[in-house]
Protein backbone atom coordinates (compact mmCIF):
# COMPACT_ATOMS: atom_id res chain seq x y z
CA UNK A 1 0.00 0.00 0.00
CA UNK A 2 2.86 2.04 0.64
CA UNK A 3 4.40 1.50 -2.80
CA UNK A 4 1.14 2.70 -4.21
CA UNK A 5 0.65 5.72 -2.63
CA UNK A 6 3.87 6.13 -3.70
CA UNK A 7 3.52 5.39 -6.89
CA UNK A 8 0.38 7.79 -6.65
CA UNK A 9 2.43 11.03 -5.34
CA UNK A 10 5.15 10.22 -7.75
CA UNK A 11 2.67 10.79 -11.05
CA UNK A 12 1.17 14.13 -9.04
CA UNK A 13 4.64 15.11 -8.69
CA UNK A 14 5.68 14.74 -12.38
CA UNK A 15 3.16 17.61 -13.29
CA UNK A 16 4.13 20.40 -10.83
CA UNK A 17 5.76 23.24 -12.50
CA UNK A 18 9.70 23.99 -12.40
CA UNK A 19 10.05 26.23 -8.97
CA UNK A 20 11.92 28.80 -10.41
CA UNK A 21 10.17 29.62 -13.42
CA UNK A 22 9.72 33.20 -13.16
CA UNK A 23 6.60 32.87 -15.38
CA UNK A 24 4.69 30.65 -12.47
CA UNK A 25 1.50 31.55 -11.35
CA UNK A 26 2.99 31.91 -8.18
CA UNK A 27 5.77 34.08 -8.76
CA UNK A 28 3.76 36.90 -10.54
CA UNK A 29 2.75 40.15 -9.36
CA UNK A 30 -0.87 39.81 -9.39
CA UNK A 31 -3.08 37.08 -8.45
CA UNK A 32 -5.31 35.34 -10.55
CA UNK A 33 -8.04 37.16 -9.16
CA UNK A 34 -6.44 40.41 -10.24
CA UNK A 35 -5.46 41.64 -6.88
CA UNK A 36 -2.01 42.50 -5.67
CA UNK A 37 0.11 39.75 -4.31
CA UNK A 38 0.99 40.79 -0.68
CA UNK A 39 4.69 38.88 -0.65
CA UNK A 40 5.80 41.07 -3.32
CA UNK A 41 5.69 44.30 -0.96
CA UNK A 42 7.42 42.52 1.23
CA UNK A 43 10.45 41.40 -0.87
CA UNK A 44 10.61 44.99 -2.07
CA UNK A 45 10.34 47.43 0.87
CA UNK A 46 11.26 45.23 3.43
CA UNK A 47 14.59 46.46 4.16
CA UNK A 48 13.08 50.45 3.73
CA UNK A 49 10.64 50.00 6.31
CA UNK A 50 13.04 47.45 8.99
CA UNK A 51 16.33 48.49 8.36
CA UNK A 52 16.44 44.24 8.46
CA UNK A 53 18.17 41.73 6.12
CA UNK A 54 16.24 39.17 7.01
CA UNK A 55 12.57 39.63 5.09
CA UNK A 56 11.58 36.46 7.15
CA UNK A 57 12.39 38.35 10.47
CA UNK A 58 10.39 41.33 9.26
CA UNK A 59 7.40 39.38 8.12
CA UNK A 60 6.93 37.51 11.35
CA UNK A 61 8.36 40.07 13.97
CA UNK A 62 6.65 43.42 11.84
CA UNK A 63 3.74 42.91 9.33
CA UNK A 64 2.66 39.18 10.69
CA UNK A 65 3.30 40.38 14.91
CA UNK A 66 -0.34 39.67 16.06
CA UNK A 67 -0.25 36.00 14.70
CA UNK A 68 3.15 35.76 16.32
CA UNK A 69 1.65 36.94 19.63
CA UNK A 70 -0.54 34.10 19.34
CA UNK A 71 1.56 31.85 19.01
CA UNK A 72 3.78 32.75 21.98
CA UNK A 73 0.41 32.51 23.84
CA UNK A 74 -0.15 29.24 22.76
CA UNK A 75 3.29 28.17 24.10
CA UNK A 76 2.46 30.02 27.50
CA UNK A 77 -0.95 27.90 27.40
CA UNK A 78 0.55 24.79 26.92
CA UNK A 79 3.12 25.29 29.91
CA UNK A 80 0.14 26.33 32.00
CA UNK A 81 -1.59 23.45 30.78
CA UNK A 82 1.34 20.83 32.03
CA UNK A 83 1.38 22.69 34.95
CA UNK A 84 -2.24 22.01 35.73
CA UNK A 85 -2.32 18.60 34.74
CA UNK A 86 0.65 17.23 35.95
CA UNK A 87 0.85 19.28 39.82
CA UNK A 88 -2.47 18.23 40.69
CA UNK A 89 -1.75 15.76 43.08
CA UNK A 90 0.78 17.86 45.40
CA UNK A 91 -2.35 19.25 48.03
CA UNK A 92 -4.33 16.80 47.97
CA UNK A 93 -2.69 13.61 47.65
CA UNK A 94 -4.89 11.07 49.22
CA UNK A 95 -7.84 11.89 46.78
CA UNK A 96 -6.78 9.31 43.99
CA UNK A 97 -9.16 9.43 41.34
CA UNK B 1 15.03 11.96 40.26
CA UNK B 2 17.95 11.81 42.39
CA UNK B 3 21.17 11.08 40.57
CA UNK B 4 23.72 9.18 42.39
CA UNK B 5 25.29 7.20 39.76
CA UNK B 6 26.09 9.54 37.35
CA UNK B 7 29.88 9.50 36.42
CA UNK B 8 32.30 12.99 36.50
CA UNK B 9 32.81 12.78 33.24
CA UNK B 10 28.74 13.30 32.42
CA UNK B 11 28.78 15.52 35.03
CA UNK B 12 31.96 18.17 34.03
CA UNK B 13 31.00 17.61 30.40
CA UNK B 14 27.67 18.99 30.79
CA UNK B 15 29.23 21.54 33.02
CA UNK B 16 31.54 22.28 30.13
CA UNK B 17 29.03 22.36 26.95
CA UNK B 18 25.97 24.03 29.34
CA UNK B 19 27.39 27.97 28.81
CA UNK B 20 28.34 27.61 25.28
CA UNK B 21 24.88 26.25 24.10
CA UNK B 22 23.56 29.34 26.06
CA UNK B 23 26.19 31.40 24.34
CA UNK B 24 25.13 30.10 20.92
CA UNK B 25 21.38 30.52 21.90
CA UNK B 26 22.03 34.34 22.67
CA UNK B 27 23.43 34.87 19.04
CA UNK B 28 20.57 33.33 17.80
CA UNK B 29 18.44 35.64 19.12
CA UNK B 30 20.18 38.52 18.61
CA UNK B 31 21.68 37.69 15.17
CA UNK B 32 18.08 37.18 14.24
CA UNK B 33 17.84 40.43 12.06
CA UNK B 34 20.51 38.76 9.73
CA UNK B 35 20.45 35.12 9.69
CA UNK B 36 18.05 32.42 10.20
CA UNK B 37 16.93 32.20 13.84
CA UNK B 38 15.31 34.12 16.20
CA UNK B 39 12.66 34.09 19.25
CA UNK B 40 12.12 30.52 19.04
CA UNK B 41 14.80 28.93 18.01
CA UNK B 42 17.18 30.73 20.42
CA UNK B 43 15.00 30.06 23.03
CA UNK B 44 14.99 26.39 22.73
CA UNK B 45 18.27 26.42 22.57
CA UNK B 46 18.57 28.43 26.14
CA UNK B 47 15.93 25.65 27.54
CA UNK B 48 18.79 23.11 26.19
CA UNK B 49 21.39 24.36 28.29
CA UNK B 50 19.23 25.00 31.32
CA UNK B 51 17.61 21.03 30.46
CA UNK B 52 21.14 19.52 29.73
CA UNK B 53 21.99 20.09 33.78
CA UNK B 54 19.12 18.96 35.09
CA UNK B 55 19.07 15.61 33.17
CA UNK B 56 22.80 15.11 33.76
CA UNK B 57 23.00 16.16 37.39
CA UNK B 58 19.40 15.98 38.96
CA UNK B 59 17.21 18.50 39.61
CA UNK B 60 18.33 19.50 43.19
CA UNK B 61 21.40 20.55 41.93
CA UNK B 62 20.29 22.06 39.12
CA UNK B 63 18.37 24.89 41.20
CA UNK B 64 21.27 26.46 41.46
CA UNK B 65 21.48 27.40 37.92
CA UNK B 66 17.60 27.96 37.55
CA UNK B 67 15.45 28.47 40.27
CA UNK B 68 12.05 26.17 39.79
CA UNK B 69 9.91 28.67 40.66
CA UNK B 70 10.91 31.63 38.55
CA UNK B 71 9.85 29.39 35.31
CA UNK B 72 6.31 30.70 35.69
CA UNK B 73 6.99 33.90 36.39
CA UNK B 74 9.54 34.27 33.66
CA UNK B 75 7.02 33.17 31.10
CA UNK B 76 4.38 34.98 31.92
CA UNK B 77 6.67 38.23 31.96
CA UNK B 78 7.49 36.87 28.39
CA UNK B 79 3.97 37.60 27.26
CA UNK B 80 4.20 40.77 28.82
CA UNK B 81 6.78 42.02 27.19
CA UNK B 82 5.78 41.03 23.81
CA UNK B 83 1.97 42.47 25.10
CA UNK B 84 2.92 45.70 26.37
CA UNK B 85 5.35 46.39 23.31
CA UNK B 86 2.42 46.37 21.16
CA UNK B 87 -0.27 48.52 23.99
CA UNK B 88 2.72 51.08 24.72
CA UNK B 89 2.50 51.43 20.39
CA UNK B 90 -1.21 51.27 20.75
CA UNK B 91 -1.20 54.07 23.88
CA UNK B 92 1.00 56.27 22.00
CA UNK B 93 -1.18 56.76 18.79
CA UNK B 94 -0.31 54.01 16.61
CA UNK B 95 -1.86 50.85 15.70
CA UNK B 96 -1.18 47.47 17.87
CA UNK B 97 2.21 46.35 17.68
CA UNK B 98 3.22 49.14 15.57
CA UNK B 99 6.51 49.96 15.93
CA UNK B 100 7.05 53.25 14.78
CA UNK B 101 5.34 54.69 17.84
CA UNK B 102 7.19 53.73 20.24
CA UNK B 103 8.65 55.92 22.48
CA UNK B 104 12.12 55.74 22.30
CA UNK B 105 13.99 59.40 21.55
CA UNK B 106 16.58 59.72 18.92
CA UNK B 107 15.31 57.40 15.94
CA UNK B 108 14.15 56.99 12.48
CA UNK B 109 11.06 54.99 12.14
CA UNK B 110 12.74 52.55 10.34
CA UNK B 111 15.27 51.80 13.33
CA UNK B 112 12.81 51.54 15.75
CA UNK B 113 10.60 48.81 14.04
CA UNK B 114 13.94 47.06 14.06
CA UNK B 115 14.62 47.71 17.92
CA UNK B 116 11.19 46.66 18.20
CA UNK B 117 11.54 43.52 16.86
CA UNK B 118 14.51 42.92 18.89
CA UNK B 119 12.43 43.30 21.60
CA UNK B 120 9.48 41.31 20.73
CA UNK B 121 12.08 38.60 20.12
CA UNK B 122 13.47 39.13 23.65
CA UNK B 123 9.71 38.22 25.07
CA UNK B 124 9.78 35.17 22.92
CA UNK B 125 12.86 34.05 23.61
CA UNK B 126 12.14 34.05 27.50
CA UNK B 127 8.49 32.89 27.09
CA UNK B 128 9.85 29.36 25.18
CA UNK B 129 12.71 29.11 27.42
CA UNK B 130 10.95 29.09 30.43
CA UNK B 131 7.87 27.18 29.40
CA UNK B 132 10.44 24.16 28.22
CA UNK B 133 12.06 24.09 31.65
CA UNK B 134 8.38 24.16 33.32
CA UNK B 135 7.28 21.30 31.22
CA UNK B 136 10.11 19.43 31.98
CA UNK B 137 10.13 19.97 36.14
CA UNK B 138 6.28 18.95 35.89
CA UNK B 139 7.14 16.27 34.35
CA UNK B 140 9.80 15.35 37.02
CA UNK B 141 7.31 16.49 40.06
CA UNK B 142 4.62 14.33 38.49
CA UNK B 143 6.57 11.00 38.15
CA UNK B 144 7.50 11.63 41.48
CA UNK B 145 3.95 12.23 42.93
CA UNK B 146 1.83 10.02 41.28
Amino acid sequence: MIIAFTLVLLFAASDLPFRGDPDNQMNQEVSMTGTEVAGNYYIQEAYHDAHTPNIVTVILGDYRSVDTLGEQIVIFTAGLITFLLLRNRKEGEEDDE
Amino acid sequence: MTNKSSSPIVLYGTRFLSPYIMLFGFYVIFHGHYSPGGGFQGGTLLAVSLLLIRIASGTDLAQLQFKEYLTTPLAALGVVIYFGTGLTALIMGGYFLDYEELPIPGLEPAYLRYWGILIIELGIGLTVMTVLTLIYDNMVKGEDYA
